[in-house]
């Protein structure tokens, strides 16, 4: 295949999997929507299941009425899991048709296009990745809108046709610190997004049904907001505190630089160094935490996609149209820009 | 607390004991600051205060990062400048305030650690405690009735609790066990690995340096390490010029190319300069490929190639046919194409000093709709520069230092043409234009390129990178390992025997109702892998 068919290629998954993503969308709202009709207090199994983490409320009551919508239910909930795993599938396809379009092939990381469509990546393939293991089933409908609305974003205002990187970027640091960087970027937005439930949650007044009735208890949300956090920590470390200081070194001359992006990467962490903290302080614990949380994906998007546009001393090189050579912190180079 | 009141009262009574009143309120004082200090509740508002200190400096120029965007900047904001530096914004991360937070964060931190490292210490042979009186009170339990003896079963609770890594301790009806003790290991290790991190950084910041320098490529040029060969030259402010490395090094040749087609046509790549270098004046000579991501390490030191730009040889020759200037000249390019700009100066000539100020074009072309040349290609198919000429006095005399890439054009006058325009020479290689009046002449005798080179040594910076990784090591086993505690206990109950399992988790984040289903699964399968 040449470049251009790769670039097509890719260009028709990203199309292919908006698609998927928002049948499934459609499927997983339908699925809520019925699920309204079934009470949520309804009988003693009813109850007990809303304790199992992430499960979705589903009662096995003695109606038979209920019992038919119980299984549409299920049966609309697993068919947009698949859905999604579909187009997981397909986004995928995307990626790696991006980086064999550019020539020499390289990693789908040359622009800000790129990482978004990376990004959305790993939220949609952590949380399928995860739906069994932490039961997300409750999280299904929020995150497929997020990854079909920032993938939108990306289509509409970020697309640019695909391009060689500079020479900076072209090192297996990169490869290692971006893969880090995105993959705990994807574990504190689903965490982010779980906070925000928990908040919701947490203020709800118990209700017969609807969505929020059917989160998880406040205390399984936070739980699995902190596995999701606890996971996405070591390894946000490992990508701007170790692979991103060695990667600057390399390129730059010097490990910690106080450029923007660094700086903001370095508020996050110690942002959420703070939630880790506020989760075993009393007075703290519980709504504080989540706020801290959702103040840590803040900085976390800001840093991804606002800096950009509010800074021009940043050196990471895809930020603007620095040149290849003449960027970096010399006065010199900079010194004679117009 | 009586005691306390009366001392804080303004009685002048003498207090029943012999201490001066004042002075256990001052070590009282103490101890409560030192408490307040060290609790977690403020050292998670000075980790908060610390992200949110971190922000100004990422929106407003920092001189450190970027000494001429600062200048620039102030200069456009002649009301703020003064307010914003004497808050020390225009360098946040060594101002007073931001210092004083991370100290703080650091001392919070060291007090933290060292009674819970002395706690771990004492802790960290301890037996299990005893079980509870009410093993099913505990949140996550069971309980089930078995034939055999007690003692057995606990027996076999033993066997299957060691199996399972517990630290196990047996009482008359009940087992105990523990694990997870490394999760506090783990903990106390990133704490203070985060203190050996912010050593190896204020070691690079210190006793580090960082410089740049400009150098012709050709082995006619060449550098060696002393401050005096930097064109810019940043130490640390305990930074000692005696431990500047001896070595000396010249650019033999320099290649790079650029992209022909494709969205990003006319980007360069693969930059490599070829280095000749001695580690030392008596050194044997060596060579080096140096490239972007690339570097040449020097003992501790480093040397990064970080820009590339062209210097056109220029001679002027004056009234008297005397050389006046014949140099390589650096012009500092302004965009992607190496479009540049430079100056030459040539005091000493005759009848008056000369000054050329303009611009050097690798691939010239000219633009109908801005009047103007430009260039359209950085490598040099069609060179040419183009400048204006400054007779007059160019301030060299007094002693003042200049910039080499500015001209003083306070006591010039440009030269101009009969029909009052500006005399602009063009010239390519080669090529040479005579100046009216005689003044004398101009020549553009060849091109030559330049790299610019960083040098720095950063002190500190393997114990900055293993403190990370110590850090991260630590961490892994912070959240990952989960500490817990359980216990079996059995009695006669009847003709069977009662067994009670219960567990407790002890981080908080743990799930261990499925620890306590395993455990009673364990227990009811028959002991027959024990041989
Ligand atoms: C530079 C400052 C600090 C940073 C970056 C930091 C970071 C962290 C992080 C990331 C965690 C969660 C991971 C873990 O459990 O090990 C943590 C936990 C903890 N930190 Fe800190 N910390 C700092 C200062 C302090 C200070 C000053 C104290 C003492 C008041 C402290 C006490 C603790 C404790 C007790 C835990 C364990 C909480 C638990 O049991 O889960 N930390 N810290």
């Amino acid at each position: 295949m040449t470049d251009v068919q790769w670039e097509s290629l890719s260009n028709w998954a990203v199309a292919a999997c908006g698609v998927v993503y928002f049948l499934a969308l459609l499927v997983h709202l339908a699925e809520w929507a019925s699920l309204r009709k079934v009470p949520v207090a309804a009988g003693g199994a009813a109850v007990a299941s809303v304790d199992i983490p992430g499960g979705v409320a589903v009662m096995t009551g003695p109606e038979g009425e209920q019992d038919g919508q119980v299984r549409r239910t299920e049966f609309l909930g697993r068919l947009g899991y698949l859905l999604t795993v579909l187009a997981v599938a397909v986004h995928l396809v995307s990626l790696v048709g991006r980086g064999m379009a550019a020539n020499p092939d390289r990693v789908p990381w040359g622009n800000m296009y790129e990482f978004t469509l990376t990004g959305t990546f790993v939220v949609a393939a952590l949380y399928v990745a995860l739906y069994q293991r932490f039961r997300l089933a409750w999280m299904a409908p929020i995150v497929v809108a997020f990854v079909l609305s920032v993938l939108m974003v990306a289509v509409i205002w970020l697309y640019s046709p695909v391009a060689p990187l500079t020479e900076a970027l072209s090192s297996y640091w990169l490869v290692i610190h971006v893969v880090s960087a995105i993959i705990a970027t994807g574990a504190f937005t689903l965490g982010g997004i779980t906070s925000a439930l928990y908040l919701v949650k947490e203020r709800a007044t118990p209700r017969e049904s609807g969505y929020v009735a059917r989160l998880p208890k406040p205390e399984v949300l936070d739980r699995v907001s902190y596995r999701l956090h606890a996971f996405g920590f070591p390894v946000w470390t490992f990508a701007v505190l170790i692979t991103g200081p060695i990667w600057a070194h390399q390129a730059w001359s010097s490990y910690w630089n106080w450029d923007p992006k660094e700086v903001w990467a370095f508020i996050t962490w110690v942002v959420y160094a703070a939630y880790l903290h506020a989760r075993t302080t009393a007075g703290w614990k519980g709504r504080n935490a989540a706020i801290l949380a959702l103040v840590g994906v803040a900085t976390l998007w800001f840093n991804f996609i606002g800096i950009n546009y509010f800074s021009t001393t940043s050196q990471h090189s895809y930020a603007g149209g620095a040149p290849a050579l003449v960027t970096g912190e010399s006065a010199l180079t900079d010194s004679t820009a117009p | 607390m009586t005691n306390t009141t009366e001392r804080t009262s303004l009685s002048t009574r003498p207090s029943d004991d012999d201490r001066r009143p004042g002075e256990l309120n001052f070590r009282e004082l103490l101890r409560w600051i030192w408490r307040q200090v060290t609790s977690m509740r403020t050292a998670l508002i000075l980790l908060l205060l610390l992200a949110l200190a971190a922000v100004p400096g990422s929106i407003i120029p920092q001189e450190g990062v970027d000494s001429l965007k600062t200048s620039n900047w102030q200069a456009d904001h002649p009301k703020l400048t003064p307010i914003y530096d004497r808050l020390g914004l225009f360098s946040v991360y060594d101002s007073p305030w931001f210092s004083a937070i991370y100290l703080l964060l650091m001392l919070s931190l060291v007090g933290c650690i060292l009674p819970r490292l002395w706690h771990y210490w004492r802790g960290f042979r301890a037996q299990p405690p005893a079980a509870p009186r009410n093993l099913t009170r505990l949140p996550d339990h069971a309980s089930y009735v078995v034939e055999g003896e007690a003692a057995a079963v606990l027996e076999r609770a033993e066997a299957v609790l060691r199996r399972r890594r517990y630290r196990v301790s047996v009482g008359p009806d009940a087992v105990s066990a523990e694990r997870g003790y490394l999760r506090e290991a783990g903990n106390l290790v990133f704490h203070l690995a985060v203190v050996v991190v912010l050593v190896g950084f204020a070691m690079g910041g210190l006793l580090g340096y960082k410089g740049g320098v400009i150098l012709l490529v050709g082995d006619s040029y060449g550098f060696s390490n002393t401050p005096d060969q930097y064109d810019d030259f940043n130490p640390g402010s305990l930074f000692d010029a005696d431990r500047m490395e001896p070595f000396t090094f010249s650019i033999d040749d320099f290649s790079w190319d650029i992209y022909t087609d494709g969205p990003r046509a006319g980007m360069s790549r693969n930059f490599a300069s070829r280095l000749t270098y001695r580690d030392s004046l008596d050194g044997p000579e060596k060579t080096y490929d140096l490239k972007v991501n690339h570097p040449l390490s020097i003992g501790s030191t480093e040397v990064f190639l970080i820009g590339h730009g062209y210097a056109p040889v220029i001679t002027v020759r004056d009234g008297t046919g005397k050389k006046a200037y014949s140099l390589p000249t650096v012009f500092l390019p302004t965009d992607q194409t190496l479009q540049s700009i430079g100056v030459v100066k040539a005091p000493f000539a005759s009848p008056t000093q000369i000054g050329l100020e303009g611009e050097f074009y690798p691939t010239v072309a000219f633009s109908k709709q801005t009047g103007s040349y430009f260039s359209t290609l950085s490598k040099p198919a069609d060179p040419m520069i183009s400048m204006l000429v400054y007779t007059g006095d160019l301030g060299m005399s007094d002693g003042a230092p200049q910039s080499v890439y500015a001209l003083d054009k306070t006591k010039t006058t440009m030269l101009k043409k009969k029909n009052g325009a500006p005399f602009r020479i063009d010239l390519r290689p080669g090529e040479t234009v005579t100046l009216p009046d005689g003044l004398g002449s101009v020549t553009f005798d060849r091109l030559e390129e330049w790299n610019k080179i960083q040098i720095s040594q950063t002190p500190g910076k393997f114990l900055a990178l293993g403190g990370v990784v110590l850090a991260l090591i630590g961490l892994l086993g912070s959240l990952f390992i989960r500490p817990r505690r359980v216990w079996v206990r059995a009695r006669r109950e009847g003709d069977g025997t009662l067994v009670e399992v219960a567990a407790l988790d002890r981080s908080g984040g743990g799930d261990v109702a499925a620890v306590v289903d395993d455990l009673v699964k364990a227990l009811q399968q028959q002991p027959e892998e024990k041989q």
